[in-house]
């Protein structure tokens, strides 16, 4: 396996008694896609909010290249302090600095295209935003029409409202926002989930072309077997906070060893779906689960 | 979200709350003129407002005073007509920095939360509780007449209300992904709440201040018809009310009425302008969630 450029480590967080998240690890390799499953209230999407940094966790640490979440950018801070009258200058600067880096490291596209954009904002205005923030000294113009380009959008959309795109348009915005900061990985939370099918196929390929092009990597927070098989590599498939299972995307959902995972698999709708056999299995597996866990 | 239940109104202000739009139309087309006449007071006024004709004190209209002249024998209608300039400039002023306060504060409450909203809130609070005509008289009094001393207190009583409204809309928004998402960009807090967070919650606060403004010319008209307002000469509605009382009573009552009149349907003008955007925002907010 090639060197990891995402890696998360023993991550917990606890909302009130609520262990969300426990004790999460697994990694992600330069270029990779990990699929992260499970139903409603699992903690998929606080893993992914931890990850980003719009939470901070218990315990644990997240690491892209190799740095830190926590400190990134901390050692441009530390280059700069001690330097007589500049300090409060230089501190706010160096913050700025490290504001930046994490961006730089991952950036996140959000499940519902409808709320993720600044409804006020015509689209080329929102990724120039970006583009002067993260490359001030580049042709912004031009970059964005490239990006609007990379994700299938024409410049007529340039000068659009949101409001005035589809849904499956504006999660193309999102995505084109997220790459316009150049990010080594791309979190991608439930980000089909509000879209209809044919759109979802669509997306879900633009996504896949343009890992091969650019060799970011995705974390994929998803309730969805069929998108999981469709665009990662791997999987980790976590239940009240908790992995159960893990392994190549193929293996597990071809032979599944927890049987949370057969449980989802045969939530899927399909041939022979039988919803009453599935609440059956449920039951059985909570019932397991009490026999086990000592009072 | 309904940010139509957010804006504050005084209870007998309710029952206008129409959605007929003529009335909306007709009551911003009259706020339009009183601005214009405003700005174009010294060339509207058909006299000096502080000259006096005895001759023509304590008469009705004629045709050398269309609305009749005062006690000291001054030209009521040009009294009224740059009137209007100390009736729209206090209560913007009133306006404007309670605006500009109150967004500071309700947006920093509501952003950062944990104490200093807490500080923030309760500090609010006090004031709610304390009457801004009381507080404006309390500043009359320790640092004198003119428009300086009841603007200021006025401003800081105003300033809970947009305040409150600031920091509940702050809050919902707050919600919303797409600010989540230019923090991830790496966005900073004040880059993301003057660049987004105020411009999207602006209309309403907007529509809150336009409301307030008619409370805070209701409000200064009565410090200047105490006394406490405007200095004595100035031309000013509040004041002309008062000067008009002996009028009143021996039979001329025109020169109280007009300025009494001209309070009244500026206050209910800019109301029913501030309530329709009110609640037209609220509606295109619900349509977009």
């Amino acid at each position: 396996m090639a060197e990891p450029v995402l890696e998360v480590s023993g991550l917990r967080k606890v909302f009130g008694s609520q262990v969300a998240v426990d004790d999460v690890s697994f990694t992600v390799a330069a270029g990779g896609s990990l699929g992260v499953v499970g139903e409603s209230g699992s903690g998929k999407t606080t893993t992914a909010r931890i990850i980003v940094g719009l939470d901070h966790a218990d315990a644990g640490t997240v690491r892209i290249d190799g740095r830190d979440r926590d400190h990134a950018g901390r050692k441009a801070r530390g280059a700069d302090a001690g330097r007589g009258p500049s300090v409060a200058r230089s501190a706010r600067s160096g913050r700025r600095a490290e504001r930046l880096a994490r961006a730089r490291q991952v950036q996140m596209v959000f499940q519902d295209p409808f709320l993720s954009l600044d409804p006020r904002l015509p689209i080329g205005t929102a990724l120039t935003e970006v583009l002067r923030l993260h490359h001030p000294d580049g042709d912004h113009p031009a970059r964005v029409t490239e990006l609007l380009d990379q994700v299938g959008l024409g410049t007529r959309e340039a000068t659009a409202l949101p409001r005035g795109l589809s849904g499956g348009q504006r999660q193309r915005v999102a995505i084109a926002k997220a790459l316009a900061v150049e990010p080594s990985v791309l979190v991608l939370d439930e980000a089909v989930a509000a879209l209809d099918v044919s759109v979802q196929a669509q997306i879900l390929n633009l996504l896949a072309d343009l890992r091969a092009e650019l060799g970011i990597a995705y974390v994929f927070i998803t309730h969805d077997l069929g998108v999981v098989r469709c665009v990662t590599d791997e999987v980790v498939v976590m239940r009240r906070g908790a992995i159960v299972e893990r392994g190549a995307t193929d293996m597990v959902l071809a032979d599944p060893s927890h049987s949370y995972t057969r449980l989802l698999l045969e939530s899927v709708p399909g041939p022979g779906w039988d919803p009453q056999l599935i609440t059956a299995a449920r039951r059985a597996l909570a019932e397991a689960e009490a026999e086990l866990t000592p009072r | 979200m309904s940010s139509l239940t957010l804006v504050r109104r005084r209870p007998g202000f309710r029952a206008l709350r129409v959605s007929r739009p003529w009335l909306f139309y007709i009551c911003a087309g009259f706020a339009a003129v009183i601005v214009l006449v405003a700005v174009l007071a010294p060339w509207l006024a058909p006299a000096d407002p502080n000259a006096s004709d005895l001759s023509a004190a304590l008469t009705g209209p004629s045709c050398a005073h269309l609305l009749g002249a005062d006690g000291s024998g001054r030209d009521t209608l040009s009294r009224l007509i740059l009137g209007s300039r100390t009736a729209l400039l206090g209560p913007a002023a009133v306006v404007v920095f309670s605006t500009t306060l109150g967004v500071a504060v309700g947006v920093a409450a509501g952003w950062r939360g944990g104490w200093l909203d807490s500080l923030l809130s309760r500090s609010s609070e006090l004031m709610l509780a304390f009457p801004g005509l009381l507080l404006a008289i309390l500043f009359v009094s320790l640092y004198g007449t003119g428009l300086v001393a009841p603007i200021a207190a006025l401003s800081l009583a105003y300033t809970p209300y947009v305040s409150r409204l600031a920091r509940g809309l702050t809050l919902a928004e707050k919600q919303r992904p797409y600010l989540a998402a230019y923090r991830v960009q790496g966005f900073s807090n004040w880059a993301i709440c003057v660049r987004h967070l105020i411009p999207n919650i602006g209309p309403v606060i907007l529509a809150q201040s336009t409301v307030n403004f008619g409370y805070a010319l209701i409000d200064l008209a009565a410090l200047s018809y105490l006394g406490l307002g405007v200095p004595p000469l100035t031309p000013d509605w509040g004041a002309m009310v008062n000067d008009g009382q002996s009028a009143m009573l021996q039979g001329q009552p025109l020169s109280a009425i007009a300025p009494c009149l001209a309070i009244v349907v500026t206050v209910v003008a800019f109301n029913v302008v501030g309530e329709h955007w009110a609640d037209r925002v609220a509606n295109r907010e619900d349509a977009r969630s």
